[in-house]
């Protein structure tokens, strides 16, 4: 009777253990980084249709420049050193946060934000090179496809830059509370994640694209 | 200044949309003034419009879904009319750019804002309940979500009133839909309605994945969630998957038509099957973010209504995850006369074919349920045997289309629109229809009239059948899809039966209105007081109707399978309850605008980008963030409710609950 009293009980106490997350709802700071995976894992794919359609066109130059003779790997080596670097100081500023200091959280993050600029100037500089060459978006399907998957992880970086300014705003303001860490977690699972596209960019894109 | 709107816009020279939207604008106005002058906007805004509570929003999304299925069916029955009538000598009454208009706009509201909403609107209502948990993982962006799946039903809606719709079908193919060919903004109406509810969807998806995996009643482990869950789970990953390719594939649509890129363009190297591919990418695995939870629905009800545990549980849930995975993998079964290539063929024809495996493990689980079971034959189960009988007639021509040469002969024919109409309304509908009469009473404390539900029934299964087994004959004769005229005279008494099936099935949705206002009018009779009126298995029904903001008092502790229905009979068999538990005050989010706020400025811009409105498109977006800012910039997102409130509540459905559970127990 009492063991089948127990099994029926509303017991706020200990249940059984299946071993199969069962131990009631999780805690916000699970929760909220959870769903933002989910979410950047979904702009993964996003990129994996991207990348598919450049695969698909990049050879569709309709008569048109080709990749060889538009990239400049020297220029691409210097962009992706400027964002793996940002990525690094981004890891700096959520160590210092952890720590409570201030000034060092905004420091690192200011520099992130100042290297995602350089990147995205860079980026800038080599669209506008191209367009100005007449090798622009609508010159063929190939470079329609390049500048929308590169395009699209430089917008991806813009919002990235104004996210930080919104960060560094809302730390100065706010503290270290909960609710800030939490979205400074976010934040850095969101900018190491352009990284990690913008590696399979360098190598598909550029490296590929300028072989022999 | 207004880009490409001007007064030109206006239909004043086409009397169908021109009287059709001065009537939708006029019963838009009068409601609202109706509302208005009872004196119910507080209660519209703070208890639905900024709601963040699940059950808020789900409702919110049948509504919307319901309104749109009612555009969506006028659009079928001027189609239907329309074939009827403009064969051989006869033109008809619609002339093609205008029936063009019709079938795009049908079949894109009935995938986006009538099955899409409907199918979310109940993942919200009963997935929280059935988890035992007290809202979603993220409140407030649900309430987003939902706010931008209706603007992008407004921005469609608007199209009628303001310029044209879309006339290239519900895909929109290019290069048809390319500027060259439509330079109108009707495939722009589409492309941006689409993009602002895709947003809302994948954010929708997010919530419910993290819902599911991570906010769990304590000992409600994986396989012991309902199966509603399960399928609803599944369905979320699909969207998580597949939904962001639609976006990209409608973005480089929007880049061709907007900024002259050559994606699929004729020329410049553009690649027109490049975005079949991609759209059927998004497009295939669709059809299963829609069905999968319709299972979901017939699981629950069999279950219920059969008196006996779901029959083959874990293979229910198996058979579920197989479909969500092998779902990706068949889309190029939508253009096998691309020219692929044999191989390339077989191995879609075959994956498609695999799926029907799993499907038939779900089918002879829900009739082993009803096996051997105390069958109540209820509404849900009229749509849920009506489903059964229906619904492999669909998949057998399922397979057949999954042939590569049978697909050759029947490709974009009659039979193919048989064939999809079959499956949707028969897997789709007829599930929608009973989820829609299973937890009406949860929602709203009072049943539906059951006889009414029915009748209604019995003319979805009849019109559907009549509506649509013509098609199929005709499409075996050759008959395209999407003929405004029709030249073969011969086909004339089997459109006509077609047409007889449409208006069938429109006296059920008539019929469903009268059954809702009927039943609103003697709700007094038909009270659901005990908050568990069809004696159901799952938690939804362990707290009252309506449940409270935060459902349960206490989470509830989860030890089994079918959690409410093991604690029920325990509680009958000792003719008492658990000991009460120690209350605790409750946090719950607090209603919020953001939601609102971001769709209005969400449809701003999309109507800028629409009309070419670039200042208005910027101050749109510029809108949207500031909003965004200020709501992060809050500090309160949550109130208490006090324990004592809590207490109250939680004693008063205790008492209810005993003297429901007592009068059962004295009854066995």
């Amino acid at each position: 009777m009492t063991n089948e009293a127990a099994t029926i009980g509303l017991t706020h106490g200990a249940s059984e253990d299946t071993g199969l997350g069962h131990r009631g709802p999780e805690s916000k700071s699970i929760v909220v980084p959870y769903g933002f995976w989910l979410f950047v894992l979904s702009d993964m794919v996003l990129f994996s249709a991207l990348f598919a359609t450049y695969a698909t066109l990049a050879h569709a130059t309709d008569g048109g420049p080709t990749s060889n003779q538009l990239f400049d790997r020297n220029l691409v080596a210097v962009e992706t050193l400027a964002l793996l670097i940002s990525s690094f100081t981004c890891g700096l500023a959520m160590i210092a946060a952890k720590r409570g200091n201030m000034l060092w959280t905004q420091g690192w993050l200011l520099v992130t934000g100042l290297l995602g600029a350089v990147f995205l100037f860079i980026e800038l500089y080599e669209f506008a090179t191209m367009i100005g060459e007449g090798a622009g978006p609508q010159r063929s399907a190939f470079l329609s496809a390049f500048f929308t998957l590169v395009g699209c992880h430089g917008a991806h970086v813009t919002v990235g830059l104004l996210w930080i300014g919104t960060m560094m705003a809302q730390i100065w303001a706010k503290g270290f509370r909960e609710h800030i860490m939490r979205r400074l977690l976010c934040l850095s699972v969101f900018w190491h994640a352009l990284d990690i596209i913008w590696v399979a960019i360098f190598t598909i894109v550029y490296l590929i694209g300028t072989l022999p | 200044m207004f880009g490409k709107l001007t007064w030109d816009a206006i239909p004043f020279h086409d009397p169908i949309p021109l009287v059709t939207s001065l009537v939708v604008i006029l019963v838009v106005l009068g409601v609202g003034i109706w509302v208005w002058r009872n004196g119910w906007w507080p209660a519209l805004y703070h208890g639905y419009i900024t709601s963040t509570d699940h059950k808020k929003i789900g409702i919110m999304y049948i509504v919307l879904a319901l309104l749109m299925l009612v555009r969506g069916f006028a659009d079928a029955i001027m189609m239907r009319l329309q074939q009827s009538l403009a064969i051989g000598a006869s033109q008809g009454y619609l002339p093609p750019e205008h029936y063009n208009q019709i079938f795009s706009a049908h079949g894109t509201i009935m995938i986006f804002f009538v099955a899409m909403p409907f199918v979310i609107g109940f993942m919200n209502f009963v997935v929280p309940l059935q988890l035992g948990v007290r809202d979603v993982a993220f409140p407030t962006m649900n309430n987003v979500s939902f706010w931008l799946t209706a603007s992008g039903a407004l921005l469609v809606n608007i199209s009628l009133f303001l310029g044209e719709f879309s006339r290239t079908g519900w895909l929109a193919y290019p290069p048809l839909s390319e500027l060259e060919f439509s330079p109108g903004v009707g495939v722009d109406y589409y492309l941006v309605a689409l993009q602002i509810s895709g947003v809302g969807t994948v954010l929708t998806a997010v919530n419910f994945v993290t819902t599911i995996l991570k906010t769990r009643a304590p000992g409600m482990s994986y396989l012991r969630m309902p199966v509603f869950c399960w399928t609803s789970l599944a369905s979320n990953l699909i969207i998580l998957a597949a939904f962001p390719v639609l976006t990209v594939s409608l973005a480089l649509l929007m880049l061709d038509r907007y900024l002259g890129f050559h994606f699929f363009t004729n020329d410049g190297g553009g690649n027109s099957m490049l975005y079949m591919n991609l759209i059927w990418v998004w497009g295939h695995p669709e059809v299963y973010i829609l069905v999968l939870p319709a299972f979901g629905i017939y699981s629950e009800v069999a279950a219920t209504f059969s008196g006996k545990p779901l029959f083959g549980y874990r293979s229910m849930v198996f058979a579920t995850m197989v479909i969500c995975i092998v779902s990706l993998m068949v889309w190029l079964h939508h253009f096998f006369t691309m020219g692929a290539g044999a191989n390339i063929n077989a191995i879609f024809g075959i994956a498609s074919m695999i799926i029907g495996i799993p499907t038939g493990v779900k089918i002879y689980n829900w009739l082993f349920t009803m096996y051997g079971g105390r069958v109540r034959f209820t509404v849900p189960m009229y749509y849920l045997i009506g489903f059964m009988l229906t619904f492999v007639g669909g998949g057998l021509t399922g397979v057949l289309l999954a042939i590569p040469p049978v697909d050759f002969v029947v490709h974009n024919s009659l039979f193919l629109v048989a064939h999809f109409h079959h499956v949707i309304i028969g897997g789709v509908v007829f599930a929608l229809m009973a989820g829609y009469t299973y937890w009406f009473p949860k929602a709203f404390g009072f049943t539906l009239d059951e006889r009414l539900g029915k009748m209604i029934c019995w003319c979805w299964f009849i019109g559907f059948h009549l509506a649509f087994m013509p098609l199929y004959v005709i499409g075996f004769w050759g008959g395209t899809r999407r003929l405004q005229h029709i030249s073969d005279p011969s086909w004339a008494p089997w459109l006509n039966v077609a047409l007889l099936g449409a208006v069938i099935i429109g006296v059920g949705i008539v019929l469903t209105v009268v059954q809702l206002l009927y039943s609103i009018k003697t709700r007094d009779q038909r009270r659901d007081v005990t908050g568990d009126p069809w004696d159901g298995r799952t938690l939804e029904w362990l707290t009252l109707s309506p449940p409270p903001h935060y459902n349960f008092a206490v989470l509830p502790d989860v030890h089994g399978e079918e959690a409410y229905w093991i604690r029920k009979q325990t509680a009958i068999k000792q003719d008492a309850l658990i000991d009460e538990p120690d209350y605790q005050p409750i946090e719950m989010p607090i209603d919020t605008p953001t939601g609102v706020i971001c769709a209005f400025f969400a449809s701003l811009c999309g109507f800028a980008v629409i009309w070419h409105i670039w200042w208005l498109a910027i101050l749109g977006l510029v809108g949207a963030f500031a909003v965004f800012v200020w709501y992060a910039w809050q500090d309160e997102h949550e109130h208490i409710i006090p324990v004592e409130e809590v207490r109250a509540n939680a004693r008063e459905r205790r008492r209810i609950r005993m003297e429901h559970l007592h009068t059962l127990s004295q009854s066995t």
